[in-house]
């Protein structure tokens, strides 16, 4: 049973090597010598160097990160209030309604959010900036965090709040001490998921960026509407490099805390 | 008083950044094109009821009259089918042989199918531009190996626009299929074998229909989306591929008419409201029957 036959290890090969060949093509062609991007004339860095010295691109980097950081931050807290309200808030009026405006934006095209939250920030007189692509970065990743951060509220154990209350917690504190800590791996995964989607995003923040503010995914892709280009792809390798090395140290980071945990039981266990 | 501005905060929000937008959403694809700034008449500045009796369905009317847009809502509807059929071709030996491998890689390999969601989705898609161009990888390798004689033009073409939406959408078809594999008790296929199916009646009589939950949410998690793409139409697409979320695009930013952007917008919408809720009922159903 445990043993793969040929075919599932030829699918696994062939479906891998499917995802993962393009960036690795993507990668190498980074440190191409050559202008022509096809074309294969002997290893060099110059794309970097070239890449670091566009101002314009570091600029919107900048801006990026800044977005990502304040509309994730922002994203969490509001994220983590709709879930505990979905999950812990009972009946209250237009129930209904919050939920469908919790799980709408995850399945909205992005044209029509962009489309939409461009023409309320027209209707009231917003100037288009980092401002507004932050509000609208922080809706739409605020219900990806409050879906990440529900789900956890909803399979712990509820009688740890309650003892703290009839311990005499103030509701706000057993949320403080005791919910917060419990819920903590689902809140920071929420908060990097929030701040990946609002790195990556292009169509919302191409309707609601302005002429003063523009992100790295509206440069990259007017860059790369003329065609392939060596600084795009050293650009693409910098970025694929910084989430590779994220998202692997993340889950060490993880497996290592549920080791110790398992320790510490353990080492509980053994002397009660 | 606590509760209270625990609801209210997120609503509010919400309700201002969500729901009201649509509102104008709708409210100006029933409105005229105007050359000012924002160029669409009436605002509410003047007055409600010039605002209300101005409004009209002209908008639609013309959508309706112009091939254009009903060309590109068929095509998107049949690029989302096509390719959400491909993905699932693609997903589900990948998904099956994940179920199958031994228990203490599968983590590793969820990860690694997770792990391209988490690097940026406009340089997934702008990889392959490097790869199906004409003097692209693809085409170098193919003549290299001696299968085509001159270079296939495969890039702006409806064909990348499959490829790159099997490629960024193909993790949403794996994962809710190896969970539903994942689960399967092994025993049910010995079972149908030892009962005297061969290995192929055992996979489409047992595996498929009891991964069929996997299957479904899964295929609504490429459809949905894909319906509504931007960045793979225009980036692989080129001008010959009609996908509504471009015209929509090229309406507001090239055309400026933001009127008709926005009754492109609420035709959009209400397409995408049948597989949503379809989409939402099978959830419910698949959390009622583990229930």
């Amino acid at each position: 049973m445990n043993r793969l036959s040929w075919f599932n290890v030829t699918s696994l090969t062939l479906g891998f090597a499917f995802l993962y060949l393009p960036m690795v093509i993507l990668v190498l062609y980074s440190f191409n010598e050559s202008k022509l991007v096809t074309v294969w004339a002997g290893f060099s860095t110059k794309w970097y160097g070239e890449l670091l010295q566009n101002e314009a691109f570091l600029d919107a980097a900048w801006v990026t990160i800044k977005v990502a950081v304040i509309s994730s931050t922002f994203a969490t807290v509001l994220g983590t209030m709709a879930a505990y309200v979905l999950v812990r808030g009972g009946r209250f009026l237009g129930r209904t309604l919050f939920s469908g405006m919790i799980y709408a934006p995850l399945v909205m095209p992005e044209v029509i959010t962009g489309l939409s939250l461009l023409l309320l920030f027209i209707g009231i007189g917003l100037d288009r900036g980092v401002l507004t692509i932050v509000l609208a970065h922080t809706t739409f990743s605020m219900c990806y965090v409050s879906v990440v951060v529900s789900s956890r509220l909803m399979t712990f154990d509820r009688s740890l709040e309650e003892a703290a209350l009839d311990l005499g917690c103030s509701s706000f504190d057993a949320f403080r001490l005791v919910t917060l800590p419990i819920i903590a791996p689902a809140v920071i995964s929420g908060w990097l998921l929030a701040f990946t989607l609002s790195l990556d995003d292009l169509v919302i923040a191409s309707f609601t960026a302005g002429p003063s503010a523009t992100t790295l995914p509206i440069k990259i892709f007017s860059a790369v509407r003329l065609g392939v280009s060596p600084e795009i792809n050293a650009l693409s390798t910098i970025m694929i490099g910084i989430v590779t090395v994220g998202v692997i140290s993340a889950s060490l980071i993880s497996k290592r805390n549920s080791l110790r945990q398992q320790r510490d039981e353990q080492a509980a266990a053994r002397t009660a | 008083m606590q509760r209270f501005v625990l609801i209210a905060i997120p609503y509010a929000w919400l309700l201002a950044l969500f729901l009201i937008p649509f509102v104008i959403v709708f409210k100006i694809s029933l409105s005229d094109i105007a050359l000012a700034i924002p160029p669409y008449t009436p605002t509410l500045g003047d007055g409600v009821g010039p605002f209300f009796s101005a409004l009209d369905f002209e908008n639609f009317a013309f959508l309706a009259s112009d091939d254009l847009y009903w060309k590109a809502y068929i095509s998107s509807l049949r690029i989302a089918a096509i390719s959400t059929i491909l993905t699932l071709l693609v997903g589900y030996p990948i998904a099956y042989a994940m179920a199958r491998a031994p228990e203490e890689w599968r983590p590793t390999l969820m990860m690694l199918v997770i792990l391209p969601f988490w690097t940026s989705f406009l340089i997934r898609v702008y990889a392959w531009m490097g790869i199906l161009s004409q003097e692209g990888f693809l085409n170098q390798f193919l003549l290299w190996a001696g299968l085509i004689d001159a270079p296939l033009t495969i890039l702006n073409t409806t064909t990348a626009v499959y490829i790159g939406i099997v490629y960024t959408y193909v993790p949403f078809m794996i994962l809710p299929i190896f969970a539903a594999l994942d689960r399967l008790d092994g025993s049910l296929i010995e079972a149908a074998e030892d009962l005297g199916c061969s290995r192929l009646q055992a996979f489409w009589l047992v595996t498929i229909p009891l991964s069929k939950n996997g299957i479904i949410a899964g295929s609504f998690l490429v459809f949905i989306p894909a319906l509504g793409e931007f960045v793979i139409p225009s980036l692989l697409g080129g001008s010959g591929t009609l996908m509504i979320g471009k015209v929509l695009w090229e309406e507001f930013f090239n055309n400026r008419d933001w009127p008709v952007a926005s009754a492109v917008a609420v035709i959009l919408l209400l397409i995408l409201i049948i597989p949503i809720v379809l989409f939402q009922r099978n959830q419910q159903r698949q959390a009622e029957e583990e229930a």
